[in-house]
């Protein structure tokens, strides 16, 4: 599929009265990798939390604007966004494996809840799951293990096949390896890269080569503002607005 | 290089601080050893009196009258296993399902007023839950284990609700993230990930909240009364091993006071079988 699986229009998002994300525009194509950046606090979580509707479950947040998910504005009317969220995953900065659950479950857990009860059905999937997140070779036979026992490499792979067994066609990544060492972080890297083919993925990140390394596009985001957006490349060679320049080069942020 | 930095202790000033040091532990440790001694007397106390009287009569039988040998205490230790067993059934969904909305929903002004309610619930003596339930239900339908069990779930019910919101609070918000996120609704999110995964603390408070009430004899005065014999129905008058403990030992007849130290033997053994059950369980839960 071609176009456009995102499109956001005049994005803002508050916490009570404070102005988070402000006016942002932007739009992301099937099957590519979108990577934002910019300094801490300046509003890139919240900004992908809007993506999922998760933004709202924080109390006194709210946000205005749309956002179109292959064609339908997610904030439209009579849109659940449970609904929304199965289509739109996400994973968080910090490995968050379910406690108390062990591997199989982790990954079951979202197609379960959805409805499904087949047991082949559920095994086929979480093998997928495990497979693409480049995990089932390192757990095919401790899949009854708590999946809290493995770890914080493992956990993040855990947590991407779990966001991956409902098969959603959008992926959100918050930083995603800025807990991990690099060994972890390279092969979640790799990962990334492969699941383009079934996903498309919109990635936070603090890492600028990790942002050349696996992005297509880059945004830059400097206090809740969306600066700059283009090719990555572009972004980081020659980049056009000054502040995007100062921020690659190091010199503030 | 001689270093310069004396290690050792050796000034006057020096050997009295150690000893200053030595003496506070000696000190605590002493009042936390006369902190077990209770315990210790109690149940040592208890063991002694009560063991004598143990048999099995004293498990199958009825109490006999004032003056004669034998018998036992199979109605109160039937009615306190089915009141508790009552008490349970409505205090445990009651409790948690109000301590699951405390931790989850608990932010605006209802939730506040509702944690004080149940914090002043947990403090309001005994005796005052029996009068209430006398007034609520035993006034219109008499003595029963109804009425008693009534009365203990409504003691459990602020414990059990306090200790399930405490232990909810202790998941971190981004493990309700990650279910929301997974497009799973809220009232699921807690159900069936938030829940399962502290099973084992959860369980440690209810045991605990069930310790409490299996020992409660004030509330059951008002409500289950106590019976000589078993109990036809639940709407009758009931015997428990808290009341009927109280009886015995104020009797007078010595046969019926030994019965009584047996009665406060099993209830004690309970009480620490549950502590040790719910010991067992976690550790067994943790490997
Ligand atoms: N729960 C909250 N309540 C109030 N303000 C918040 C909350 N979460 C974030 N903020 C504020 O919103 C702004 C944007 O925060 P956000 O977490 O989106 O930044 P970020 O770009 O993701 O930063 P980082 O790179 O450090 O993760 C910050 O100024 C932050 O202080
Ligand atoms: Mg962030």
């Amino acid at each position: 599929m071609d176009g456009e699986v995102l499109k956001v229009e005049k994005l803002n998002a508050y916490f009570n009265d404070f102005h988070a994300v402000k006016d942002v525009d932007l739009s992301v194509n099937y099957h590519e990798v979108v990577a934002l950046i910019g300094p801490s606090g300046c509003g890139k979580s919240t900004f992908i939390r809007c993506l999922n509707r998760l933004h709202e479950e924080v109390p006194g947040a709210r946000c205005t604007g749309n956002v179109w998910l292959d064609g339908q504005n997610i904030y439209g009317k009579g849109v659940d966004p449970v609904v929304v969220r199965r289509n739109v995953g996400m994973v968080f900065q910090k490995p968050n494996p379910f406690p108390g659950l062990s591997i199989f479950d982790n990954v079951a857990v979202g197609l379960r809840l959805a409805g499904v009860t087949k047991k082949s059905v559920l095994s086929e999937a979480v093998e997928e799951a495990l497979r693409k997140s480049a995990l089932w070779t390192e757990v095919k036979d401790k899949l009854k293990k708590p999946g809290t026992g493995l770890s914080g490499g493992q956990q993040q792979r855990l947590c991407i096949a779990r966001a991956l067994a409902v098969k959603p066609p959008v992926i959100l990544m918050d930083e995603p390896t800025s807990a991990l060492d690099p060994i972890s972080t390279a092969k979640i890297e790799e990962l990334i890269v492969e699941l383009k083919n079934d996903v498309t993925v919109v990635i936070v990140t603090h890492n600028m080569q990790q942002a050349s390394r696996i992005s297509g596009r880059t945004a830059f985001f400097l206090l809740g503002e969306l600066i700059e957006y283009g090719k990555t490349s572009k972004i980081f060679t020659k980049p056009q607005n000054l502040k995007t320049e100062q921020y690659i080069t190091g010199r503030f942020g | 290089m001689a270093s310069k930095l004396n290690l050792k202790v050796t000034s006057f000033t020096d050997r009295k601080r150690k000893l200053k040091s030595q003496l506070i532990i000696g000190v605590l440790l002493f009042l936390a050893l006369l902190a077990c001694f209770p315990f210790l007397f109690i149940s040592a106390y208890v063991i002694s009196k009560g063991i004598g009287s143990l048999d099995w009569a004293f498990f199958t039988q009825l109490p006999k009258g004032p003056g004669e040998t034998g018998g036992g205490m199979a109605n109160a230790i039937l009615g306190s296993g089915t009141m508790v067993l009552m008490c349970c059934l409505l205090g445990i969904p009651w409790g948690m399902a109000a301590g699951i909305y405390l931790s989850e929903y608990g932010e605006g002004k209802t939730a506040r007023i509702l944690r004080f309610a149940t914090d002043l619930l947990t403090s309001v003596p005994s005796i005052v839950v029996g009068i209430f339930i006398y007034g609520l239900i035993v006034i219109y339908f008499g003595f029963s284990a109804h009425a008693g069990a009534t009365a203990l779930a409504v003691i459990m019910l602020p414990i059990v609700a306090r200790s399930t919101e405490e232990i909810l609070k202790l998941i971190p918000n981004h493990i309700r993230e990650a279910g929301l996120a997974l497009g799973i609704p809220r009232w699921k999110v807690i159900l069936r990930i938030l829940v399962p995964g502290c099973v084992g603390a959860l369980v440690t408070g209810v045991m605990l909240a069930i310790a409490r009430v299996a020992g409660e004899t004030a509330p059951l005065l008002f409500t289950a009364l106590g019976n000589q014999f078993f109990a036809d129905s639940l709407s009758q008058p009931t015997a428990s091993l808290p009341v009927q403990i109280y009886n015995f030992a104020k009797s007078g007849f010595p046969d019926l006071e030994r019965q009584a130290w047996a009665g406060a033997l099993i209830l004690v053994l309970f009480v620490f079988v549950i502590n040790f059950g719910t010991r067992a369980f976690i550790y067994y839960k943790k490997s």
